[in-house]
């Protein structure tokens, strides 16, 4: 028996504007940009995958099934630029055939620098899935698949959750496969899903690879791969990001024809099926358990963190934006809050990698730098206006509190406009939904 | 080879990029007859001391560790990086000195009997005349003549000899003048680069104005990039500055014209007094810009803070490097740029021009539009206030210079050679 678990990620950053040492303004983020790449990747992904996934639900009648991970960043910026996008992702939940995962609202790195702030997010993003798509996701996505014991053990303790996902990385597998449910150390209930690295990246890196052995790959051939696993493996985890079908691999190269039949080709052999994450959980059980005393994800060829940690760049600025984290919770400033989660998501850090920035390779693909130096620069910029804005906020609260008199100065100098969050709310984005837990 | 000036008597990165080349070749076992002018001025007769003066027209002179180079010297006020009308208040002052009893030069010289009363065009014909006869002498296959001045005894040569000629362009006039080209300079780079079998361009921006200002066909002109010598890190103790320990410096180096943008280099650095104070800004060199830049530091009150060291060489400029920590390069048009792989060779960050083709062998460095000085400022800032953008960029920096090795280039130009040699055999 062979199961397909399709899940994708799917996810953009907001994109910071240029943003210089002498800048005053707290508009941080290049709506301009931001906008015009959402509907770039609407009109070239998400509109025709989403089309093309219901047309394949609707027409196997509950038999073929897929699970999506949504950034809550991406979907305040749907919200805004593509709202088109959010209704279609909403027929999709309608079929029954579809699940969503949680992770961090913010595709943020919170694991590695704050429990509290990593708990925060993934609670305010499962409100945020269930608020729109009226279900309670049960599997666990951290972002980059970044994963070790500590985690799947703080996933367990959260309640909600029957199982979590991560790479299906070499050096924690050995000789095992990845294609059956594991056990993650230390946990009682929580199940393991691993992703079939290999596989996955057939369809999402190497698909229009003209030197690649096996260029074309055919549905056909590819189900192949897959009947194969029968008899050494429950399921086969296909994780990949959305931007696949279309935007990685263009229209031109076929990858929507690819999928369009891939259904067929699969189902053809009576043992193959297509499950859910959380279907595979209560399906299978898991045959072994999986240690991961050390941090993995699934990036690059070190399956480690530093795309996102690894110069002294990186971890600087990732330092100090978690030094700001008592400060801007002590002031309930929900604007603040905003702009330092938002600060968070992990492309700002990714940006900052030199690895192969002299070869110059998947790095660059949506980068909207010219050089990593650029990126840190404008970052910390941006971070040092922010950290001001907290130090002033806090002046005011002080004096509003120890001394009245300058009260009426001070609140002049320290006060956020509290009708700025009116002036948001326009747009109805899922922050405005639920503010209440952020507070 | 006919070039322009060699170290230790240089002015610019002409004379760095010849010695390196130079020496990567001699090392491939090239054998070089090196040309160049030599000045009579009183000023440097400490220097011609150090060459041979024995010899009639010209002097050679022995370099330790070249062992395929032999050195030819042509008596010749003509130095690099001059203007004509420049070249005429040199000329000026030159004979007035002779009138008060200078006799530097000898005078039964054939080469150094120099008609001071010729222009620089003469004179770079006169040149070209001497070069020629020289040549007579020497056994060669193929003519390399750095920048215009030579084109003409590149020219000269080459008719005589029936050898090729390549023109190695280090500089064209429209860096050097921006768009108020000298017609006579233009002319004779343009007929250099026509007459040339093969054209060196130092970078591609170079090689794009090659095709696009002087007509020349993309085929003949190939790019090779400059080097950079790695020399031995010695220390310096640096106490006798006036410049506190805390305090951070900000270096400019080159010469102060036009082509170099010194204005923005001291607009961007009230910028970044405005912000923060602990920096000094250092000028070193000179250049006919230099009152203008005094005018500009007073016009913006930042005259406490901004140093000039006038031109600096040798030992010198390994210590200001050493005490910098940073380099800014905010050319206007620049076909190469030595000085900041020299800086990253110090471990020092360099922010450079993008209009330079020196950023495009340097990805570890910070680049900006060199009108841009609110975004030179901004980068000055970082780097003078993150320390890990600092140590990050010279680690890397540094990293990549070690790569850009002369011994390519010369391989690279050796190639040139046999393929100059084939096409006109």
């Amino acid at each position: 028996m062979a199961s397909v678990c399709f899940y994708f990620q799917v996810h953009q950053p907001l994109r910071l504007r240029h943003y210089t040492v002498f800048d005053q303004s707290d508009t941080y983020f290049d709506d301009y940009t931001n906008g015009a790449i959402c509907r770039k990747v609407a009109n070239k992904c998400y509109l025709p995958t989403n089309r093309l996934f219901l047309d394949i639900i609707r027409r196997y009648e509950g038999r073929f099934k897929i699970a999506y991970s949504l950034t809550g960043v991406l979907l305040e910026q749907l919200l805004r630029f593509a709202p088109e996008v959010v209704s279609t992702f909403d027929a999709l939940a309608e079929t029954g055939c579809v699940e969503f995962l949680a992770e961090t609202y913010y595709h943020s790195l919170s694991f590695l620098y704050s429990r509290d702030e990593f708990l925060e997010q993934v609670n305010k993003h499962v409100e945020t899935i269930e608020s729109f798509f009226g279900q309670k996701p049960r599997v666990f996505r951290n972002t980059e698949l970044i994963y070790n014991n500590e985690l799947a053990t703080l996933i367990e303790s959260m309640g909600n959750f029957d199982a979590i996902i991560t790479e299906g990385a070499d050096h924690i597998l050995g000789l095992r496969s990845p294609n059956f449910v594991y056990h993650p150390k230390g946990c009682s209930k929580l199940k393991l899903l691993l992703k079939n690295y290999s596989l996955s990246d057939d369809i999402a890196f190497r698909f229009s690879n003209r030197d690649w052995s096996h260029w074309p790959l055919t549905a056909d051939k590819f189900a192949r791969w897959i009947n194969d696993v029968n008899g050494n493996g429950n399921v086969v985890n296909l994780f990949m990001d959305y931007e696949t079908f279309g935007e990685h691999q263009w229209k031109e190269t076929g990858i929507f024809d690819f999928m369009r039949h891939l259904p067929e080709q699969i189902l053809k052999h009576l043992d193959n099926n297509f499950k859910t994450p959380s279907e595979i959980v209560d399906c299978y059980e898991p045959i072994d358990t999986i240690d991961v005393p050390h941090l993995i994800s699934w990036a690059d060829i070190e399956r480690d963190l530093s795309a996102w940690v690894g110069n002294a760049m990186q971890s600087n600025a990732i330092h100090e934006l978690y030094r700001l984290e008592k400060q801007i919770k002590k002031i309930s400033d929900e604007k603040i809050i905003a702009d330092w989660r938002k600060l968070q998501t992990s492309d700002h850090f990714y940006y900052m990698c030199t690895k192969y920035f002299a070869d110059g390779d998947v790095h660059k693909y949506f980068n909207p730098y010219d050089s990593p130096y650029d990126s840190y620069i404008n970052f910390m910029n941006v971070l040092g206006n922010l950290h001001n804005r907290c130090s002033k906020q806090v002046l005011f609260d002080t004096n509003d509190i120890t001394n009245k008199t300058f009260m009426g100065k001070n609140y002049q100098m320290g006060r956020r406009p509290r009708s700025r969050h009116c002036g948001l709310a326009k747009g109805k984005t899922p922050t405005d939904l639920k503010t209440q837990t952020v507070n | 080879m006919l070039g322009w000036e060699f170290p230790p008597f240089i002015s610019g990165g002409l004379g760095t990029a010849c010695y390196g080349l130079t020496k990567a070749m001699d090392e491939l076992g090239l054998k070089i007859t090196f040309v160049l002018p030599r000045i009579v001025d009183n000023k440097y007769t400490t220097h011609v001391k150090l060459l041979a003066p024995d010899y009639a027209t010209t002097s050679a002179l022995n370099l330790s560790g070249l062992t395929n180079v032999k050195f030819r010297a042509i008596n010749s006020p003509l130095q690099p990086y001059l203007a004509p009308d420049i070249y005429q208040q040199q000329i000026e002052k030159a004979l007035r000195q002779k009138k008060h009893g200078g006799n530097a030069s000898s005078s039964d010289d054939v080469g150094s009997t120099i008609d001071y009363n010729c222009d620089m065009y003469t004179e770079v014909h006169r040149y070209a005349a001497i070069a020629a006869q020289l040549a007579k002498k020497e056994d060669f296959d193929v003519i390399h003549a750095h920048d215009w001045m030579t084109y003409p005894a590149g020219i000269a040569v080459s008719t005589m000899s029936g050898k090729p000629l390549i023109v190695h362009v280090h500089s064209t006039e429209f860096d050097r003048s921006g768009e108020n080209v000298n017609q006579m300079i233009y002319d004779i780079e343009r007929e250099g680069m026509h007459s040339a079998e093969k054209i060196i361009a130092v970078s591609h921006f170079t090689r794009s104005i090659i095709i696009s200002r002087y007509g020349v066909s993309g085929d003949k002109v190939e790019v090779i990039h400059n080097a950079v010598e790695r020399n031995g890190n010695s220390k310096w103790i640096l106490n006798e500055s006036g410049i506190d320990k805390d305090e951070k410096i900000v270096l400019f180096l080159g010469r102060i014209t036009m082509q170099k943008g010194p204005e923005y280099f001291l607009q961007a650095a009230k910028k970044v007094l405005n912000a923060i104070d602990n920096v000094k800004f250092v000028m070193a060199g000179s250049g006919d810009m230099m009152h203008r830049a005094v005018e500009i530091v007073a016009e913006l009150g930042i005259g406490h803070k901004v140093l000039f060291t006038g031109f600096l060489r040798g030992e010198d400029v390994q210590k200001i490097y050493q005490m910098a920590d940073l380099y800014v390069m905010p050319s206007v048009s620049e076909p190469f740029g030595i000085a900041p792989l020299e800086a990253l060779n110090n471990d020092v960050p360099v922010i450079i021009s993008k209009q330079s083709g020196v950023s495009e062998v340097l990805r570890h460095a910070l680049k900006v539009d060199f009108w841009d000085v609110d975004e030179i400022a901004n980068k000055i800032i970082a780097v003078l206030k993150y320390p890990p953008l600092r140590e990050t960029l010279a680690n890397y920096g540094n990293f990549e210079v070690r790569r850009l090795r002369w011994r390519d280039s010369a391989q690279k130009c050796a190639k040139i050679y046999e393929e100059a040699s084939a096409a006109v055999c």
